[in-house]
């Protein structure tokens, strides 16, 4: 090759940039950008003489339908690979874990291991349909027992409600499991529930939702539960407490057996909000510490998908006070091998009803299963070590970059800042979190818990590399040192890179529009 | 006017008072998107949850500052929530309440105080 004219091969093709053009403020002419089409909405492509599906006509007597037959139905067209390009562009446009650290804290935006998708799509357990007859069924639902009796291992926990779909599911689990046990003593006159101020949105609303009356415990200022001002509020009234440890600010409630010990004395029950299972899974069993009932999330604890990568699943786990009140159905193991209960009459129990039509989220099951099983104990312990190991090298990473709000000690799963050390830079929490994306990294969650002034959580997790780690640390030191350097425009302006750039939250929710027509 | 230390504000006239979030409230806030407005008719007591102030950031619950029952809410607010943050503590009250017992007024404090407040947070 010539050397002085590197640009240029035998068949005279470029093959370096001859123009350089300032990309910010590059246009493409139809919105297209860098081999990803502009994409329209799946219902501007509406065009009903398309279909990807070769249907046979059926025959339909009008009259069996009483009317609802109709031909106007507002479906989109398309061909097969328009509707698989269509999903693939719009996945292309969103943020994923596997794409990058997910430091959304209180949400366990962990790697999702690939064998438990190998696992879960096995034909004997990912082709089988809740219908099937139950002796068609029985690696499922052994399945299912192995589970539970893992759950209930790692939690210390007599009982499990293995139903529920999500979190916010099993926390409505476990209220009806409490209301149902008031009840059944004469106690159903305890009509309130103590949440404390850091607590998950979910619990008041759970709370609110079975009908009882919320009221708050205040927060020390070490971001722990106010043991005074609970023991203060407990009574007669109080059916019972939710609490979530570790709690929403990333630290351990030290004082939990306290809390649980004059919760029972008052007559109430402990809920415990399992989200943050994660930070002492295999350490410390909730069952041990006073824990009348918690939910599980196995998509953050144990791995399954979420946030748009799949459904939730929120298993319960009851003490024995609790446990005659799970609803329907459970696996029992007989001599024919596993039956599902479904009816009140295959048992005793006092069960206060069912939280689904089947038997829960069976898919997450395998996944959770597998995560566990192949992790063994000491894998599992790990997790809890090194979730809470890189949650604190980022605290420490950035503690002096940042504001923290409860310094003293370490923290749990998730590393807590506040904005303090923004003041006067013009700069707010939510700015920073947009400016975050162009540098690609998805926003830590903002503005949450509500007790902390512009709060940033930041929850590494477990499945990160110290050079992960180190990248995501470097990026935040860098808008840091812009920020205070008094780059405002970055920051105001920010997502200048995304797809979608900073939309306008409050017109959004004055004026939403929910569907599109 | 007197004020709670909750940031509710209630403009008195004989045994009738408007109530509404003072304007440091209405700007911790952010911008306000819904307001749930009380029933007319509804008795409340003192401390009571009477409405619901939505902003992007956060739902609040609005704490009756005195007892009494309601008489008029303002209904202005469903449609035009942004009233509460451009003029929070007039054309943004919330509701007109009949007091039950005028003497809880004493327990509020007058702008002055309510001032000094502000400033210790």
């Amino acid at each position: 090759m010539n050397a002085e004219s590197p640009k240029m091969n035998t068949v005279g093709r470029p093959s370096a940039p001859e123009l350089a053009v300032e990309t910010t403020s590059f246009k493409s002419l139809l919105g297209g950008r860098g081999l990803l089409q502009s994409e329209k909405l799946i219902f501007e492509k509406d065009d009903y003489s398309r279909t990807g599906v070769d249907f046979a006509d059926i025959e339909i007597d009008a009259a069996d339908l009483d009317g609802l037959l109709r031909d106007d139905l507002s479906l989109p067209g398309l061909t097969e690979p328009e509707a698989m390009r269509h999903y693939v562009r719009l996945s292309q446009k969103n943020h994923a874990i596997d794409l990058a650290l997910y430091p959304l804290g209180s949400c366990t935006m962990k790697h999702n291991p690939r064998l438990n998708e190998k696992m879960a799509r096995l034909p004997g357990l990912g082709d089988i349909h809740p219908l099937q007859p139950v002796s068609t069924v029985q690696g499922a639902l052994a399945l299912i027992d192995s589970l539970s009796h893992w759950l209930k291992t790692l939690t210390g926990m007599p009982a499990v409600a293995v139903t529920p779909k999500a979190g916010a599911h099993g926390e409505l689990c476990g209220l009806l499991a409490i209301k149902a046990a008031h009840e059944a003593k004469g106690q159903g006159h305890r009509r309130t529930v103590l949440v404390p101020t850091s607590a998950h949105g979910t619990n008041p609303a759970t709370a609110a939702f079975v009908g009882y009356t919320v009221k708050e415990v205040a927060q020390t200022a070490d971001g722990r539960v106010d043991v005074a001002d609970l023991a203060s509020k407990l009574g007669p009234d109080v059916a019972a407490i939710m609490v979530t440890n570790p709690n929403t600010c990333g630290l351990f409630e030290r004082d939990v057996v306290e809390i649980a010990r004059l919760t029972h004395e008052a007559g109430a029950y402990f809920y415990c909000d399992g989200a943050n299972f994660n930070a002492i899974v295999g350490r410390v069993r909730p069952g041990d510490l006073g824990v009348d009932a918690m939910h599980i999330n196995l998509h953050k604890t144990f791995s399954t998908p979420h946030g748009g990568g799949g459904p939730g699943a929120g298993p319960v786990v009851l003490s024995e006070a609790l446990a005659p009140y799970a609803p329907k159905p459970w696996v029992v193991a007989g001599g024919a091998g596993f039956q599902m209960l479904e009816h009140d009459e295959a048992s005793s129990s006092a069960n206060f009803g069912r939280m689904c039509a089947f038997h829960g989220q069976m898919g997450m099951f395998i996944r959770a299963l597998t995560y566990m099983l192949s992790h063994g104990a000491d894998g599992l312990k790990q997790v809890a070590e090194d979730a809470v190991l890189n949650a604190n090298y980022i605290k420490a990473s950035l503690q002096d970059v940042m504001s923290v709000p409860f310094p003293d000690g370490p923290c749990m799963h998730e590393a807590l800042f506040d904005d303090r050390w923004l003041e006067g830079t013009d700069v707010t929490t939510l700015d920073f979190a947009k400016a975050m994306i162009d540098e690609g990294f998805h926003p830590m969650t903002m503005y949450f818990p509500l007790v902390v002034h512009g709060a940033m959580l930041i929850e590494p997790t477990e499945t990160e590399s110290k050079d992960e780690l180190d990248g995501f640390i470097a990026v935040l030191c860098a808008l840091a040192g812009a920020a205070k350097a008094g780059d405002v425009a970055r920051f105001k302006g920010a997502p200048y890179l995304a797809p979608a750039k900073r939309l306008d939250e409050t017109r959004a929710a004055r004026a939403p529009r929910l569907s599109y027509s | 006017m007197k004020f709670t230390k909750d940031h509710e504000w209630v403009e008195i006239t004989g045994n009738e008072a408007f109530v509404g979030i003072t304007a440091y409230a209405a700007e911790a806030l952010g911008d306000v998107v819904f307001v749930e407005i009380p029933d007319v008719g509804k008795t409340l007591k003192k401390g009571d949850s009477f409405a619901v102030v939505e902003s992007v950031k956060a739902a609040s619950d609005v704490y009756a500052p005195v007892s009494g029952e309601v008489i008029e809410a303002n209904t202005d607010l469903s449609g035009a929530p942004e009233t509460i943050n451009a003029v929070p503590e007039a054309g943004g009250w919330i509701a007109k309440i009949k007091l039950s017992d005028v003497s809880e007024l004493d327990a509020l404090m007058d702008r002055a105080a309510y001032e000094d407040y502000l400033s210790t947070l």
